[in-house]
């Protein structure tokens, strides 16, 4: 037996990339530097909505170090001023007419460093005739209002309408129903704010016409497929390196106009194009996340049993629709909004608008809107529960699906896989002294006192997807893993996906430790690079554990099963008289005679049985043959300033469960991470533009990150319900808390001043904001 | 986020600093700390051609109490006035101040001279300043001069400086006894400026009555704003809850605040009273415990 430990499944196993990423020797774009490198930089347009009259480059092109401005005029001519997003939209990579929203890209300019770029952005002119914005999906949805998007045949702004679930039964019931409750909720616009903003470094070699370009992407193999289809380029001569990336959430599917006019200039000049956004421009410019107008019914008996759900949303798309969904989900997976919750019918319908904002609509860890299906049910359940009288948590016990009634199928057709959740929302209750709780907050409100508790009992979808319903552009959201073994017993594994922060490196290094029996500091795992890497999807959504996870051990399994062969040669034993047990191949009935992972690598390359291939090494692509749906309770407690309007989050506690826990330190980190997340819109997060569609936020000094001391401590707890059709009994955890803990906020907030008759308030609760109501409700101090 | 062309020169004396203010005149600004001045420079909203580095001036650093004075550098840094035994034990009103600016790592650069000079009215250090009547001493082509902290302030980004002086200290009047100050800020996160802010300094008589009042607010008007009425209201009253609401409610009626994303003006009004009530109260704790 090997002395070195193991540490597979459920070790809390260092991150093997944390070593370089403390010392400051992580890899990310803008440490690449090539030589004879040329900077771009980009001019922006100051208007959310105007013709452009004309472009003058000469004083810029007049400076010393310039080398080249280009226009939409120019990428015209070669086919490039437009690309097409990941939702069959089409986008502007610069304009040749007009700009359509504030910060959008007008021009680029190179020159030789990266200070001369900027100052020759400021001496490109442009002159630009203001056309009036609309800035206001409900008024674009207006007949006469302005459009966005005339280059498009419908002369509307709408974009799309969407539904699932059964109108009719719905309608009926809610025409039945003794008790109706309604509520508009809207959750504004945020920005994933990645601590690495986006950008690229393309190098064209002409000598073997290949393409490189390093890229901020957390989808490299999706990315460079787009590329190939849109220039023309062959795949193979196409590579493309997602270094080391310093977080996604989403922002980093979607392809950007840099990303295109940076290629676009590597190859006409023939010298290698760096181009890195500011954090202005990533704030103001990338695609954002989130802006759902949501109206949301709730059919109930008196008793407290809901019987339906309706729901109709207006979505803000921008002036692009450059969301990163799979194809047939323009809404993404918002339809899993019946929650926890047994229902006879719900019906969920939307409309995508264009605006003359950014676009975008990325799934800013949020699993593709399921930040705002979750929202949108455990407000409501919240808003019933307030109608009818009853505690939160006893409405919740009343209406869960019950724990016998999975695999269950909901009213919008989706069919959760596995979830305990009155276990889990018992064990955090008990957890936090939830009666306790209420008492005080009953003596609280005698003395004047506003405290409030709020809970979130959320079910998550995740790991898109299978191939019959998940799709990004026709390409099939299965995932990958290829797995070699060494001759002396260490293996590297490359898989589909991209890590930005999620521990990959150590996370599929224990899946193959566990499956193999081989130590995990042993196991090296790679990504990011096409040229080496099984094609894949990319990190999102909290895919890779259902998706390349599942490859991961299914590809390990498939070299189990050849090692077996091996050590039943070994052993000269038939391979049916072998048992894995304990991380060795074990001759039945007598498990001292064994052989280990080690032994059998060695093997497999200097003494392997005749007929069988020599080597250690398999491929899988996982289709997975449905979607995971981790779960959790999370309870908050919170009081109020009345002087302020302070919102003090004074504890919050979250039970998650993902089903089978590779290592409890990563995901203990996730959901730290995840609920910080999730408090920063609450509370702080929103993107703010003026009447002219100026954008008001494009700094951090006014979009409020929360930094340590806004973030409360956090509690975590967990359950563990296997995953019954994952290899592994795993599902996703990177996004439940970012999608689990806004409405337990919001509903502490909302708890601790239902007494004044307050039923809702929308994100994010600012202290300005709710000074405001508590001087309506007469208790402002 | 990358700013225009720019020289730099590193002054080695106070003469020489004013030497060179002198030659490029309106063209030159001071940098001492640089955490206002380049986050500026940055967004192209200052674009002065030539930088004077102050921070090799010997003799502007210190923190010292002589002749009824305690005296600060105007370099200063806010990290040092925050670890300082003396401010802490003796004026921790300006200790509160200190460290509620910023974060740290502008707290180790920033100066409380370049907070001042800056004459931003969201910036923290003047509403202390005023509150504790202290003085801003000011070296120039022809000399020193005292400037009282009343007359310092002239509008927003304004100050009594002229181009060519420089700010080397900031004199506050040694505590009497029985007094306390404190500052009480409310910000949208760490790090953000105030959306309203206040710093209360009181004195005692032996009957426990309040024989001096200071009360300065931040960020609800056109520049640092004392708070007279209520400071009269104050004095020799004896003090109570009643009372300090009254002076409260009078200094939130001295704002002028403009809505912006930090609120609208009525809610920053509120919280300007209500951080007057609260410093009020603190001050009161610390001079009875004095
Ligand atoms: C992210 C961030 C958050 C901040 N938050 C706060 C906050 O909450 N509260 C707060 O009070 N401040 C805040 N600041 C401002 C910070 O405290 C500044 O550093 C301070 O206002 C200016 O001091 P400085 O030494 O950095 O001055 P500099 O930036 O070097 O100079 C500022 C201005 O004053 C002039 N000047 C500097 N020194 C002198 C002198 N001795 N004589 C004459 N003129 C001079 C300069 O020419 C310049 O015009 C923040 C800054 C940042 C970057």
């Amino acid at each position: 037996m090997t002395t070195t430990p193991i540490r597979g499944l459920g070790h809390p196993v260092k991150r093997k990339e944390d070593p370089r990423f403390i010392r400051g020797k992580g890899t990310y774009v803008d440490d690449i530097k090539l030589p004879g490198m040329l900077y771009l930089d980009i001019v922006r347009s100051p208007y959310a909505h105007a013709r452009i009259k004309r472009i003058d480059p000469s004083k810029a092109l007049a400076m010393p170090g310039v080398v080249d401005v280009i226009t939409g005029a120019e990428l015209e001519k070669a086919g490039l001023a437009w690309m097409p997003t990941l939702m069959s939209d089409r986008q502007m990579v610069l304009p040749t007419e007009r700009v359509v929203y504030y910060a959008q890209e007008v021009a680029a300019v190179v020159a030789t460093d990266r200070y001369t770029a900027a100052d020759a952005v400021l001496a490109v002119e442009v002159e630009y005739e203001p056309l009036t914005p609309v800035l206001d999906p409900f008024k674009a949805l207006e007949p006469g209002a302005p459009l966005v998007r005339p280059d498009r045949e419908q002369k509307t702004n709408h974009i799309w309408h969407w539904e699932a679930g059964d109108k009719e039964k719905t309608d009926r019931i809610f025409q039945e129903a003794e008790v109706v409750v309604s509520q508009d909720l809207y959750i504004p616009r945020i920005h994933v704010c990645s601590i690495e903003t986006c950008g690229c470094v393309v190098n064209y070699d002409r000598a073997t016409d290949k393409l490189t370009i390093w890229m901020t992407s957390q989808a490299p193999h999706a990315h460079r497929t787009v590329f190939s289809l849109v220039s023309g380029i062959p795949e193979h001569k196409i590579r493309i390196i997602s270094p080391d990336i310093g977080g996604g959430f989403g922002g980093k599917v979607p392809v950007y106009p840099g990303y295109v006019i940076a290629t676009y200039a590597a190859l006409k000049l023939g010298k290698p194009i760096k181009w890195i956004e500011d954090r202005s421009e990533n704030l103001q410019a990338d695609s954002f996340a989130r802006d759902y107008h949501i109206h949301a019914e709730l059919a109930a008996t008196r008793d407290g049993k809901i019987r339906a759900m309706r729901v109709h949303t207006v979505a803000d798309h921008g002036a692009f629709d450059a969301a990163a969904n799979p194809s047939k989900f323009p809404a993404g997976l918002f339809s899993v909004c019946t929650g926890s919750y047994d229902m006879e019918a719900a019906h969920v319908a939307v409309d995508g608008v264009y605006t003359n904002k950014p676009p975008g609509g990325v799934a800013y860890r949020c699993s593709f809107r399921v930040t705002e299906a979750v929202h949108t049910i455990e407000r409501m359940v919240d808003v019933l529960a307030d109608e009818l009288g009853m505690d939160p948590a006893e409405i919740r016990f009343k209406n869960f699906i019950r724990p016998e009634q999975f695999p269950y199928k909901s009213p919008t057709g989706w069919e959760y896989d596995s979830g305990n959740y009155p276990a889990t929302l018992q064990k955090a209750l008990d957890a936090i002294g939830y009666q306790e709780l209420r008492r005080e907050q009953a003596e609280r409100r005698a003395r004047g006192e506003l405290m409030g508790i709020g809970i979130s009992t959320f079910t998550e979808i995740v790991g898109a997807g299978p191939s019959h319903t998940f799709d990004i552009l026709g390409i099939k959201m299965f995932d990958s893993a290829e797995i070699r073994v060494h001759p002396t017993g260490s293996a590297i594994v490359r898989i589909g996906v991209q890590t930005q922060g999620q521990g990959h490196e150590t996370t599929f290094a224990q899946i193959v430790a566990e499956e193999l029996g081989l130590p995990v500091e042993n196991i090296l795992v790679e990504h990011g690079d096409t040229d080496t890497a099984p094609y894949g999807l990319g990190t999102y959504a909290s895919r890779s554990t259902p998706v390349a996870g599942a490859a991961t051990a299914v590809a390990a399994r498939k070299i189990r099963e050849k090692a077996r062969l091996i050590a039943a040669h070994l052993l000269e034993v038939s391979p049916d008289d072998l048992e894995w047990h304990d991380y060795a191949f074990r001759v039945k009935g007598s498990p001292d005679r064994f052989k280990t992972m080690q032994e059998i690598a060695f093997a497999a390359y200097t003494n392997f049985p005749q007929g069988l291939e020599g080597g250690l090494e398999a491929v899988c692509y996982y289709d997975p043959p449905n979607m995971t749906f981790p779960f959790g309770a999370y309870v908050c407690v919170v009081d109020i300033d009345r002087g302020t309007g302070l919102v003090k989050v004074r504890e919050f506690l979250a039970v998650d469960d993902c089903g089978t826990i590779i290592n409890p330190m990563i995901v203990e980190g996730q959901i730290h991470g995840g609920l910080t997340m999730g408090m920063a819109p609450a509370l702080l997060e929103e993107i703010v533009y003026d009447d002219n569609g100026t954008i008001l936020t494009g700094t951090f000094m006014d979009y409020l990150l929360p930094t340590a001391v806004e973030t409360p401590h956090w509690k975590t707890d967990k359950t563990v319900t296997p995953s019954p059709h994952h290899p592994l009994g795993a599902k996703g955890v990177g996004e439940s808390p970012t999608i689990g803990a806004p409405p337990a906020i919001v509903n502490a907030v909302v708890d601790a001043l239902s007494h004044l008759g307050v039923r809702h308030i929308d994100i994010p609760i600012t202290p300005a904001k709710l000074y405001q109501l508590l001087a309506e409700k007469g208790v402002a101090e | 986020m990358i700013p225009a062309p720019f020289s730099y020169r590193r002054a080695a004396s106070i003469e020489e600093a004013i030497a060179l203010l002198q030659q490029y005149g309106g063209d030159a600004k001071i940098l001492s700390g640089g955490q206002s001045l380049i986050p500026m420079m940055k967004f192209r909203l200052a674009e002065p051609a030539v930088i004077v580095d102050i921070n090799g001036v010997p003799g502007l650093d210190t923190i010292e109490e002589h002749n009824g004075l305690l005296a600060i550098g105007g370099l200063v840094r806010e990290t040092t006035l925050e670890r300082s035994p003396l401010i802490r034990q003796q004026y921790p009103i300006i200790a509160d101040t200190a460290e509620v600016i910023a974060d740290p790592l502008v707290r180790n650069l920033a100066t409380v001279g370049g907070n001042l000079a800056h004459g931003d009215p969201a910036n923290d250090h003047p509403a202390t300043m005023l509150a504790l009547r202290a003085e801003v001493v000011a070296r120039g082509p022809s000399g020193e001069r005292v400037i009282p902290i009343d007359e310092f302030f002239v509008d927003t980004f304004t100050t009594a400086l002229a181009p060519d002086e420089i700010l080397t200290e900031i004199r506050v009047p040694a505590p009497p006894p029985h007094c306390g100050g404190a500052y009480m800020k409310f910000e949208r996160k760490v790090g953000d400026y105030a959306v309203a802010a206040a710093a209360a300094f009181l004195a005692l008589d032996e009957a426990g009555k309040i024989a001096r009042a200071g009360i300065g607010l931040t960020n609800v008007y056109h520049k640092p704003l004392r708070a007279e009425a209520a400071e009269r209201a104050l004095l020799g009253q004896a003090p109570s809850d009643e009372l300090f609401r009254a002076a409260a409610e009078l200094a939130a009626q001295a704002a002028d605040p403009t809505s912006d994303l930090r609120g609208p003006a009525e809610y920053k009004r509120a919280v300007a009273r209500t951080m007057t009530l609260r410093a009020l109260q603190k001050a009161l704790s610390r001079a009875r415990a004095a």
